[in-house]
């Protein structure tokens, strides 16, 4: 038991460095959820079930899923204004550019 | 300020940080290890006093049920915050353009395949009863109404991932959600008042509490938990829903 709390630690670690380490949003919210399952794994083996389950729901699904969203509302804004900037007149023909995400990834 | 002189300054500030580091690592109580008086004695009484085989629980919603109070109506105050803060405002628009686009283009979005239908539904399900488990059999198991909420509040977003944001406002109407979620926070408030109306302070336990391992066991815990679950459910659907509508259902404000 003692070794496996050992090795979680070293793992809940490497995720942290990993996740301040990434610089792409995107890539960290993916990181960030990697990080929020192995904290979930590191309080099971500590011994305290009900804190891992919430950590696993709220740290490891809803908020790297609260950044892909603001992520991609980001993004849309960002199109929206590239789209703008170049042709005054705006017609349906002549929109170009990728589409706004309707999901995340 | 020159690159050498920033990192020496870096060497001797990182040396430091190290050497307390180890100082104040060295002089922890060793792992595992806990003196405080308190957990002690409940580990050992809150079963026979309150028939509960989850003491977290019954720490939780009775013994400092008052803070737990608090707790709850933090998260309900933070799910306000943020469904204000994203609420629909004037000068934002429905986004119908990028669906008109995608398919005037012929390249609409695929429907999800079959697999990820089946998968969902299966999840879906799967979610929903281990969320319910969790709620009601917070007295007997780790687990309770906080996590279960959460729990069942990921069901909604399975259906969200499977499908789209239409899909996911037909699964959960706001409104719905809405009332569940005050439902839960009063009820809270209720079980708190049961002990007022028996002449004993406010969220005394004073349900019969059965016996221990039952479902029916522990009294208010249990009611406790229910309506913990209910709040939380809805404050994390809530907050998921606005989300969702200001990220992918309205048009930008940003006209500057």
């Amino acid at each position: 038991m003692a070794l496996l709390q050992a090795f979680i630690l070293l793992f809940v670690a490497a995720a942290g460095a990993g996740v301040v380490l990434s610089r792409d949003p995107l890539a960290q919210a993916v990181a960030i959820s990697f990080y929020g399952l192995l904290l979930a794994l590191m309080f099971l083996l500590f011994q305290a079930p009900d804190v891992a389950l919430s950590q696993l729901v709220v740290g490891a699904v809803t908020l790297p899923l609260m950044i892909l969203l603001t992520l991609a509302r980001a993004r849309k804004d960002l199109e929206e204004r590239q789209r703008r900037r170049p042709r005054a007149p705006e017609s349906p023909e002549d929109r170009e550019g990728p589409q706004p995400a309707e999901e995340p990834p | 300020m020159s690159a050498r002189l920033r990192l020496s300054l870096f060497a001797v500030g990182a040396a430091g940080l190290g050497a307390l580091l180890v100082w104040g690592l060295s002089c922890l109580p060793p792992a595992g290890s806990f003196s405080g008086a308190y957990g002690e004695l409940l580990a050992r009484s809150a079963q026979g006093e309150r028939r509960v085989t989850d003491v977290v629980a019954a720490i939780n919603f009775d013994y400092r049920g008052f803070d737990t109070l608090g707790e709850e109506f933090i998260l309900f105050t933070s799910v306000l915050g943020v469904v204000m803060l994203l609420r629909k405002q004037r000068g934002e628009a429905r986004d119908r353009r990028g669906a008109r686009d995608d398919r005037s283009r012929g390249r609409e979005r695929a429907p999800a395949s079959d697999a990820v239908w089946a998968l969902s539904l299966l999840l879906v399900g799967i979610t929903d009863c281990f969320g319910l488990y969790l709620i009601s059999h917070g007295q007997v198991s780790p687990g309770g109404g906080f996590q279960g909420g959460a729990v069942l509040a990921t069901a909604a977003l399975v259906v969200f991932l499977a499908s789209d944001a239409r899909t996911f406002r037909a699964v959960a109407p706001t409104r719905r959600v809405e009332q569940g979620e005050a439902v839960g926070a009063a009820g809270f408030l209720a079980v708190g008042f049961l002990g007022l109306f028996a002449g004993r302070p406010f969220l005394t336990n004073v349900l019969p509490l059965g016996s221990p391992g039952q479902i029916n066991s522990s009294g208010t815990i249990l009611a406790l938990n229910l309506t913990v679950g209910l709040e939380v459910a809805g404050g994390f659907v809530l907050v998921l829903t606005a989300f969702v509508s200001e990220t992918l259902l309205r048009r930008s404000r940003a006209r500057r």
